[in-house]
This record gives C-alpha cells, structure tokens and sequence, in this order.
C-alpha cells in the first residue's frame, strides 16, 4: 500500500488595473502587445516601479491564513534566458517573501477537517507568451501578460490525495474570491496549479522521489493529473523502476503524465536581491489597515448561515464556497424568510443550472429577488413544487417576475374546495373500474392506489390542485 | 577655436542674457568646433539639424521674455542616456542600431530647461572601462596630447569639454567614470550621491553604483547643471525624496573652519610623488581659506576593488540579460534555433571587456559561489560605509588624488585588465558608499592634467562644489586648457 504526499504551488494573478512594475493594463484578451509599455518590454535604461496595490493584496491574504507577515520583504531577480521574459530574469521573492507560515482548513469527505500548512506567499511578475502555432517555422512573442502581478502560493507536502489537493485548491479560490484580489478564472489562467507529487509505502516517514505536474488549469484536471501520476509512479515502482525528479505535463485528452522536454543543463537561476527595487517594509498601521479592511471569510460565514438559516453544516460549506452565490442566497434567504427552502432551491436548482452551463452565479440570468418570490409562492400554497419549477423554468428563459408568470399561465394553485370537488367527480365517474378495485381493497394497499386517482385530478387541473386537498377530498369521496 | 566656445556655461549665460550672441549662434560655433576636432572622435552621434532647430526656439523663447537661467544653453549626453528618436548606444555593436523610444529622465530635465543638445557622447562600452579604449566606436584621445586616454568610461564627455567642444557635458559614475576622465582630461566633474539623480533612461551597467552627473569647467558649471538634473522622479524607486538646494547660491559661502580630512591609506607609497606634491598644493591652498586638515583613516578601503569587481559584475551579468537580439539591437543573422541566437547575438555584440565582467558575474552568483562572493563582498560594502561614517564624525570633506597618477598612455593597460581596474582605487570607495564625490582641476604634471577628490556625506554636493568653487576663486588650474586648442 502506498500513500501519496502532495504539495500545491498556486499561481494567483491580482486583479490589480495595472501591472505590478508598470502603469500598463492588466486586461485580459486584448490583441497581442497592445498592452506592453517599455518597461514591460525592459527596454535599455527603463526601472520597476512597484504597484502598492499588491502589497495590500498579498497582506489581506496572508492576514486571511493567519501567515506570519513579512515586515520586510525584499524582491530578488531570477535569471534565466527564455524569449518570453523580455528583461532575462524574473522579479520575484526569494528569501524574504512578504506572507510567511500560515494554513487553511479543508473539508474532507467525511466531513472532519484537516488543516493544510502554506509554507509561504510571495511576489512576482508573470512572463509574456510564446505562441508557437500562429507563424510559421516562427515563434511569436505575446508580452501583453509580461509584468501582471502574480501571488504564488506554497502549501507544505501535507495534502494526502487528488481529492484533498482539490479541496485545498477550493478553499485557496475561495479566499482570493472573497478577498477580491483576484478572479480565480482558472480557464484563462488567473489562477494556475502546479502539483508536486510523490509516493511512499503507507507508514513510512521518508519522502519519495517527487515529480512536478505544471500550469494544470481546472480542478477536474487537477484530481485526474494527480490520479494519473500517483498510478503511473506507483506502476513504475512496481516495476522496479525509480521515480526521476522532473517537470511534467498533464494531458488530459489522454489523462495522462508527460515528461517535458528536458533542458539540455539544470538551470541555476543566481538569484540575488533586485537593486532596483528597494526592500519592502510593511508598517503596523498598514497592516492593522489591511486586517480592518478584510471581509468575512468564508469559514465564518458558514457558521454564521448555519445559525442564522437553520441549514446544515454541509448546505453551508457548499452554499459559502463562492461568495457571490454565498450573497446571493443569503439575499434569498432573508427575503423569503425560510433558509432551507432557499437552500433547497440555490443547491438543487440554481448550482445545478451553473454547474451545467459553466457560467458563473453574476451571468446567471435569475435575480435573487424572483428566487425569493418563488418561494414566498410556494409557502402560501399558490404554487406547488411542480408549479414551482415551470415557473423557475420561465425566470429562467426571461418570461418576467413571477407573479406574471403563474398569472400568464395561470398556475395558481386550486384551493377552491367546490372546484376541487367537482374535478374529484369526474375522475371518480370516469373510473368505474378503479372505483370498485379501491373499495375492496385491503386498507394497506389503498393508499398505493390513491396515487392514481390523485394523478388523474393533476391532470384534469394541469398541476393546479393543492395536492394536500385533493388527498383530503378523494379520501372522503372514495370512502363513500 | 571662436571666441564663443572658451566661455564656461556661466559664461555663456551671461553673454546670452546681455544679448551679446544668440543661442543659434552659440550652437553654430560649437558645432563647428566638433567638426573640426573629430580626431578626438568624443562624439558618437551630432545632432546638428535638431540642435540648430532648439536653438532656434530657445531664441524665440528668450525674445518673449520667456528664458529661464538654462535656456539656450549647449549641452551633450553621454551615449547611455536614452534619447528619444537618436541613437543611443551605449558605446556598444549591441545598440549600434538601437534609436531609443524614449528620453532618459535627465535628458528630459534638460530638454525642459531649454538646454540646446549638441550630440551624444563616446564612452567605453556599457561604460566598462577607464580608459575609453572599450568603445565599439573607438577610442577617445585626450586633447592635452592624443596618445594618451581621456579616462573612462565616461571619456568622450569629459574630453569633449576639455577641448571646448561642449560647455557642459553628462556623465556617470559606477567606479570612478565621472572623476578619473575629469581628472585626467583637466575638468571638473561631479559624481552625486546615489539616488540624487534619477536613473531612469540611463542604460544600467551596475544598479546600485550607477550614478548620473555631469562634467564642466568650474564647479559653478556643474551646479547650474545639478539644479536641473538633480531631484526625485518616481520612475525611478531608488530615487531619493530629498529637497534639492539651490547649489549656486551656496557656492560662495565661506569656507573657514571647515575640516578636511585626509585618507591616510590614499597618501601611501603607491602615490606618484609629484601628483603629492600637486595635491599638497591644493591642501595648502584651503588652509589659506581658513580650512583645517585632520587625518583619518578608511580602514576597509583596500577591499573596494574586490569588492567591487564582484558587485558590478554580478549586477551587470544580470542587467545586461535583456539584450538577447530578440527584441531590440544586434541580432545574429540566421540563427539555427532559440539558444544559437543568444549566443551568436550576445557573442558578436558584446565586446570582450564587457564579456569578461558578464563571465565574471555570472560565476560570482552561481549556486555554491553566492555566499562567498557576492554576499562577502556586501559585507565589505557595509564594512565601507561604516569607515566613511566614521570619518565624517571627525571632518566634513575628504581630500585625495582623483587618480594615481596622470593619464596614461593609449593601449599601454588594455591588455592588462588588474592594472586597468586599479585605475579606480581612489575612487571606487565612493561609490560602495552611494556618497558624493568630485574631481576638480589640480595643475599639471608634463603637460598633463592632475584632479583632486573631494568626497562628501550622503547629499553634501552643495558642500563640494562650494568647497572647489572656493579653490577656483583664487587659482588659475580650471582656465587651462590643451595648447593644441589654443592654437587653433
């Protein structure tokens, strides 16, 4: 039996306007060097000038998992050839990064939790892009990424499983998402993983041989990566073989592991301290200013939906993992006044339309306010749960508020005790034969039967009638 | 050589503000000084049709009562410093194609102070040198005798005002590049303190020892030029926020009663003993000022060059990264793949003083070597510091030779690189300590000019130049100028 050791280093980009050295834009998407001033070029004779934006960010985040914060932080370079990195080395953190020791929490499956270690946070510009495919025999140079700012994130070895290193990677996305410090967009790279992985017979204490997974872009590909290259080292030891230390690729349309290309000599990066960056020292009251400003995480806020909503611990943790769909059912929930009603319906209806159409809970196209109306609708009897969801289904293709809708397609439910009963007769006239069959049926098996009568009046009403009514007046009816 | 182009800056400006001449024709007989003295080969680059055209407008300017005390002023670049649309090249085959897309921020001050540029200057490549002699465009001569070095790196601006074809001229110092070609060219050059000058647009030999200046005939030359140069300029974070004084108005201040310290290890058996005397000269004549002398001692300072020549190495190995033939300057014709055209770039652009430093900083910040170079070398830095700080408890100026000895012959340290970098040795401390230095004018030896250095604390450049101004009120060293010219 073996046991996995597992370590993340996440690439986060701030969602700064400018880049962390220049005053160039950080957009996404634009046509390629539109957005690379001269420094993002390193032009002869040009400087870095830090943008105070990041430092605020980077502090707000180690303040988020209780890291020991660098009062003095110091930029170093690290030097390497490579035609996407315009000035031959790459500002980053070394020794003195800004965000030290800290943890996280995660949730395991079974619902204890686990706490995970991070190592250390710190600093860094990101490198433009190769694109190897547009020219030919060419490589071209995109230089509109050079210089954004990037929090690269180092959890200590301690995540046991791909399902573990999934629930970390959450939890990291999480904080960056209520810290709003950046997008999280793992499709177009704001967020980047790079697993270190090895394996060791369950029991022992000495690390195996690791290798590096790089640049993996969505959870799903992090849990199969990581799948992938446990079997594939576990298979390999199997076999006798060793596990090399390298850097590989994922790739997922054959869900499996690749060296990449090796360099021809290990890259020794002399880093050595910037001498054109002073050290970045931090004061108390900047850093007090940082902590008064930080929102409620997510961990708080869980708690605080599970008293005040009366929803479990589990409806919580998956209802806070984003805060805009954390605010959004909390808007829900206050407003309709029923927390697991609302629960119910962003879990089972609203998740599973945005987990099935990959858009996120700001391009979903139903308001708060309709989901709450919808709910008040259903409390005082008007809908059923069946009318309920065609009209979620109507909000949903923009038929208009929920009253017109249940207005236009006249979905109010029957509770008019006479019309009821005169629906009740003509199924009850209709069926003759099931009539007779329910009267000398045994009491056991009469309420399986009543099912169809109950079916029959929900019919005739198009889904209208209280269902709780019909039951009532069938029973009486039937009886006779 | 016309009537025009003898006069200091302060000169000129007075002969511009009485009218007695038009900064077009200021600028004309400058420009046609250079011309007539492209022997000396000091510039790389005349901007006649540009410079001609500011003149023109700095006229206008005057004539709408509009001139500030720099408009219409002549003044050149030292080739490091970028200059939009105009060549820069920082002495190299690198940047020999590089037209720059900006202006450096000192070369903006001056354009904003109404400065006319005549060109840009010659210096040694990447400006790793102390003899001009590593110019992709060639050697400087010195216009006291043309077989001999200006000094360097910054040879071309201080040899360029020697021979009058500039009033003012900007320079940098990493080592020693302002002082020692003012001291052997006769000029008087000023290095200020680290984080005075604003570093942005000046092409970076070694980050933390680069420093922006200027070289002229007088102290008074160089504080008129400091009061535009210097200040904070956010675009560059190792800028210093420092109020700016108005250096001229300080020149004259008297200097009784201020202490002057001498180096004991700068006065040792190394000195040539007629550059002594030379110095004791000058000694002698700020005592006659009311000065007093004390001596001190910078224990350390024997470490500088090893210091040094790991620091500036390292940091150039590394600044110098950027010109790889991929985006801009010399790029190797038909490269065979990614890694050819590095090596082929770098191999046929970079010269061989500017790969050995390249080679020798790379090795010092190689894992395994990190801590024995580079982080000894930082301690000695300190170490350094600490003895100026030390020193300046006890006076408030230094006192030295700017150099050795005079300049030396052409070729005769070109292949010997230790003896080339022991050009510095009086130097180099400076710079370690990010402190103000200057050479000023201290006669000749032979025909060939001596400087003395005065060395100052952090941002004491007013002290300085008051200091040296004082000196050049009651001598006559600073008037000199090569023979050769005179008989133009």
């Amino acid at each position: 039996m073996y046991e996995s050791v597992i370590g993340l280093e996440v690439h986060v980009q701030l969602s700064t306007l400018s880049k962390i050295f220049s005053g160039s834009s950080t957009s996404f998407g634009a046509s390629p060097n539109t957005q690379a001033s001269l420094i993002d070029l390193g032009m002869p004779g040009v400087l870095p000038t830090p943008n105070a934006k990041v430092f605020e960010m980077a502090v707000k985040f180690g303040l988020a998992i209780e890291a020991k914060i660098g009062k003095t932080s110091v930029f170093d370079r690290k030097n390497y050839f490579y035609p996407d990195l315009p000035k031959g080395y790459q500002i980053t953190q070394l020794d003195a990064p800004i965000v030290g020791l800290g943890h996280v929490n995660i949730t395991l499956e079974d619902g204890t939790t686990k706490r995970i270690n991070i190592t250390r946070a710190h600093l860094e510009e990101d490198a433009g892009k190769s694109l190897h495919n547009s020219f030919d025999r060419l490589t071209g140079i995109d230089l509109n990424r050079a210089g954004t700012p990037l929090l690269e994130i180092v959890s200590e070895p301690e995540l046991r499983s791909a399902k573990e290193a999934v629930a970390y990677l959450r939890v990291i996305h999480s904080i960056i998402r209520y810290l709003d410090i950046s997008d999280g967009n793992m499709a177009e790279g704001s967020m980047r993983c790079d697993c270190n992985v090895s394996i060791r017979p369950q029991g022992s204490k000495i690390l195996g041989t690791r290798t590096e997974i790089k640049n993996v872009n969505s959870f799903r590909f992090v849990e199969k990566a990581i799948n992938s290259e446990i079997n594939r080292q576990i298979d390999s030891i199997e076999d006798g073989q060793q596990i090399i230390q390298e850097t590989r690729l994922y790739d997922p349309d054959k869900n499996e592991t690749r060296p990449m290309r090796s360099k021809e000599e290990a890259n020794d990066y002399r880093y050595f301290p910037d001498p054109d960056l002073l050290p970045v020292v931090l004061s108390d009251a900047f850093i007090t200013s940082c902590r008064n400003s930080l929102p409620e995480l997510p961990e708080s806020r869980k708690a605080r939906y599970m008293e005040a909503y009366g929803i479990s611990q589990y409806d919580a943790g998956v209802l806070v993992a984003d805060r805009d769909v954390a605010d959004y059912f909390a808007e829900i929930a206050e407003t309709s006044g029923d927390g697991k009603l609302s629960a119910n319906w962003v879990m089972g209806n609203v998740l599973a339309d945005l987990n099935q159409t990959g858009r996120s809970i700001s391009e979903f196209p139903v308001e708060a306010n309709d989901i709450a109306s919808l709910i008040i609708r259903i409390k005082d009897k008007t809908l059923n749960s069946k009318t309920a969801k065609t009209v979620f289904e109507a909000l949903l293709s923009g038929e208009g508020s929920v009253d017109s809708i249940i207005k236009e397609r006249g979905l109010v439910q029957v509770t008019d005790t006479g019309a009821l009963r005169s629906v009740v007769d003509t199924v009850i006239e209709n069926n003759p034969h099931q009539v007779t069959n329910y009267r000398v049926a045994a009491p056991d098996k009469q309420g399986k039967m009543l099912g169809f009568f109950v079916g029959q009046v929900m019919k005739i009403s198009q889904g209208k009638a209280n269902p709780q009514m019909v039951n009532q007046i069938l029973l009486d009816k039937l009886s006779g | 050589m016309s009537s025009l182009t003898k006069n200091t800056l302060a000169g000129l400006r007075e002969i511009l503000t009485r009218g007695d001449a038009s900064s077009v024709e200021i600028t004309q007989d400058y420009l046609a000084e250079i011309s007539a003295r492209r022997d000396l080969n000091t510039f790389i680059t005349v901007t006649q049709d540009d410079a001609l055209v500011s003149a023109k407008v700095a006229d206008q300017i005057r004539a709408a009562g509009q001139a500030s005390l720099t408009t219409g002023l002549p003044i050149a670049h030292k080739d490091l410093f970028c200059t939009k649309g105009i060549l820069t090249s920082c002495g190299s085959k690198m940047l020999s194609n590089f037209i720059s897309p900006y202006d450096a921020e000192v070369v903006s001050k001056c354009k904003n102070a109404g400065f006319v540029m005549l060109g840009k200057l010659n210096m040694d490549e990447f400006a790793m040198g102390s003899s001009n002699e590593t110019s992709y465009f060639g050697p400087v001569k010195n216009p006291w005798s043309p077989t001999h070095v200006p000094g360097g790196s910054s040879g071309g601006s201080a040899a360029a005002v020697a021979a009058r074809l500039t009033p003012l001229a900007t320079a940098t110092d990493t080592g020693g590049s302002i002082r020692q070609p003012a001291a052997f060219t006769g000029t008087s050059g000023l290095k200020p303190t680290y984080g005075r000058v604003s570093r942005f647009g000046m092409i970076a030999f070694a980050s933390s020892l680069d420093q922006g200046g200027l070289i002229a005939q007088t102290a008074e030359d160089l504080a008129i030029g400091m009061q535009i140069i210097s200040g904070h300029d956010n675009k560059d974070s190792t800028s210093a926020l420092i109020e700016v004084p108005n250096y001229e108005s300080l020149l004259n201040d008297s200097i009784r009663g201020l202490t002057i310290g001498l180096p004991e290890e700068f006065f040792d058996s190394r000195l040539d003993t007629r550059m002594q005397s030379q110095i004791e000269e000058v000694i002698r004549i700020f005592t006659s000022l009311g000065a007093n002398t004390v001596s001190v001692s910078l224990t350390h300072v024997a470490e500088a060059i090893p210091a040094y020549y790991v620091i500036a190495p390292a940091e150039a190995s590394s600044n110098l990264s950027r010109f790889d033939g991929v985006r801009f300057g010399y790029r190797a014709e038909k490269p065979i793949d990614l890694t050819d055209l590095y090596e082929c770039s770098r191999g046929e652009g970079f010269g061989s003083e500017v790969k050995r430093r390249i080679l020798i900083g790379t090795y010092a910040l190689s894992e395994g070597y990190f801590d024995a170079y580079y982080k000894k070398a930082q301690q000695i830095r300190r170490l350094i510091k600490q003895d100026f700080d030390r020193a300046f408890s006890l006076c408030d100026l230094l006192l030295s030779p700017t150099t050795p000895s005079t300049a030396f012959a052409l070729g005769e340290k070109s292949d010997d690189p230790v003896a080339m970098y022991l050009e510095d040795i009086y130097t180099i401390a400076t710079n370690l300590a990010g402190l103000p230095g200057g050479s000023f004018q201290a006669g000749l030896i032979d025909g060939l000019p001596a400087g003395y250095q005065l060395t100052g604390p952090a941002f004491s450049e007013a002290k300085i130049l008051n200091a040296a101004h004082k000196v050049q009120q009651v001598t006559d060293w600073h008037t000199h100028y090569p023979e050769e010219i005179r008989n133009v």
